[in-house]
């Protein structure tokens, strides 16, 4: 577990600074953060299934402006990694990385928040330079706030791996309950967000509802020949 | 602050177009736009991060008092969606490069903040996101593989996000302190909507074929699955607003783990 430490750190500061800061291409999603570090620690397909449970999830809460929001970058690479790690599947490994993420995820918005209200401390510190139009100011700042946001997700992936990885071990020992109702349980839980989510984003848009359904008659269609 | 009565800075030829070095650092500067997003000046710096390659380019260069003006003036508040900042970053190039009076940059700035903000939410929060993440958890639910799965939410998310950047830098430079026609765009105006179908359209399409791949081993209860997930999901859209879904599961998740391991 030690060994995967510092790679999964680097990751999750990576996927970390994705989410707000730089570049904001989406690779901090569940399902892409996941598959990563399922592909780190060797076992990409174990990170793309937890991945995708997490994403379902993850529909319900987008990046708008100002709002709080769970910080999935950093939080899915842990989640990821412990499911890699227990790459046969036992029962309760899914609900065990599940909650490792989501966790993680809310620990990771309140860190995003502080970082925020870190980052306005050092911008007014720097008022009088920055009113100065001094272009050093500018840079050092911007690249001061990132450097601390790539810090933030790192360390926030290593200490929750370091806690959940062994947690997830202990649990996954005493697990008691069947199988097939633990996968139930977390396929049932992430697709009823997922579907709230969607209701919620697309109420306003005219045949939401109809154009929902026909994609889920084709979906169901589908699902009854696989 | 710097003093407010240095001498005007005299009208410069008007520039047809960034060099493409400068384009180029800014484009990139773009991607780092919200590195020191702060709850005081929000986007503030990062715009003066993004515009300082195009301001190096004013006829007197980086050590003048024009410079440290325009870069202070261009580094105090904003609040804009991220990926459409860019058309604002354009346009205040070009405004300060042609020359334009303070005053007029400065008000110019605020009717900005507002529209910048709205449309990119809709467009890409609330559309584009979600859709290609539905697209991508189809193609999942249908056996795609890792790599697969990846490259349509990447390339499909990214192709939108980088062409957005890009023709908002393009169209703030092209347009200058007229760029407001060119939120009239029918992709910035229908876009939202016509996304917002095709998301409605792959939410249901994508949920089910998602849930059968993850569902595994637990694929013998699919038909309690399925009626379980259409009732939760009715009752979490009734708790709209009381608690959020991703706190709920959470919750139950843990709740059922405690269970497990201490029965």
């Amino acid at each position: 577990m030690w060994i995967d430490l510092l790679p999964i750190a680097l990751l999750g500061g990576l996927l970390g600074l994705d989410v707000v800061s730089f570049p904001q291409a989406m690779i901090s999603r569940p399902l892409v953060a996941a598959t990563l570090a399922g592909t780190l620690i060797g076992h990409s397909l174990s990170g793309l299934l937890v991945g995708a449970a997490l994403e379902l999830i993850a529909l319900d809460t987008l990046p708008f402006g100002a709002s709080r929001y769970p910080e999935w970058g950093s939080a899915a690479v842990v989640g990821g990694a412990i499911f890699a790690t227990h790459s046969s599947h036992p029962a309760g490994a899914m609900e065990m990385a599940m909650i490792a993420s989501l966790t993680t995820a809310w620990v990771g918005g309140w860190t995003m928040v502080k970082l925020r209200e870190r980052n306005a401390y050092w911008a007014a510190r720097r008022r009088a330079a920055l009113d100065a139009g001094a272009r050093g100011t500018v840079i050092d700042l911007q690249l001061l706030c990132m450097t601390a946001d790539l810090l933030r997700g790192g360390l926030l992936a290593a200490a929750s791996y370091a806690l959940f990885a062994p947690l997830t071990s202990l649990a996954i020992g005493a697990w008691s309950s069947d199988a097939r109702i633990s996968r139930a349980v977390v396929v049932t839980v992430a697709a009823s967000v997922a579907v709230s989510a969607g209701l919620k984003i697309f109420h306003g848009v005219s045949g939401a509802r109809w154009l929902f359904l026909g994609g889920l008659a084709v979906g169901l269609g589908i699902m009854a020949v696989l | 602050m710097i003093a407010a009565a240095i001498a005007p800075l005299p009208r410069p030829e008007r520039r047809t177009a960034l060099p493409v070095r400068t384009q180029i650092a800014m484009f990139l500067r773009l991607l780092a736009i919200q590195g020191s997003w702060n709850y005081e000046i929000l986007l503030g710096n990062g715009i003066g991060f993004c515009l300082e390659p195009a301001l190096r380019l004013l006829p007197e260069g980086i050590h003048s008092d024009h410079f440290k003006q325009a870069l202070a003036r261009e580094s105090k508040y904003f609040n804009a969606h991220p990926y459409l900042a860019a058309v604002a970053v354009g346009a205040l190039a070009r405004a300060e490069l042609d020359g334009e009076a303070p005053e007029r940059i400065e008000r110019f700035r605020t009717a900005l903040c507002g529209p910048l903000g709205s449309v990119g939410d809709r467009l890409v929060w609330a559309g584009w996101l979600p859709f290609c993440s539905l697209l991508a958890l189809a193609v999942f639910g249908l056996g795609g593989g890792p790599v697969l799965v990846l490259s349509v939410f990447l390339g499909s998310y990214n192709f939108g996000h980088f062409g957005l950047r890009l023709w908002g830098l393009r169209t703030g430079w092209k347009n200058g302190l007229r760029v407001a026609s060119a939120l009239a765009n029918p992709v910035l105006r229908n876009g939202p909507q016509q996304i917002g179908r095709l998301a409605a359209l792959a939410t249901g399409f994508a949920i089910p074929l998602a849930l059968y791949r993850v569902i595994g081993p637990g694929r013998v209860l699919l038909g309690g699955v399925l009626t379980a997930v259409i009732l939760s999901a009715l009752l979490l859209v009734r708790l709209r607003g009381r608690i959020e879904g991703w706190r709920l599961a959470l919750f139950i998740l843990a709740a059922f783990a405690l269970f497990s391991v201490a029965h």
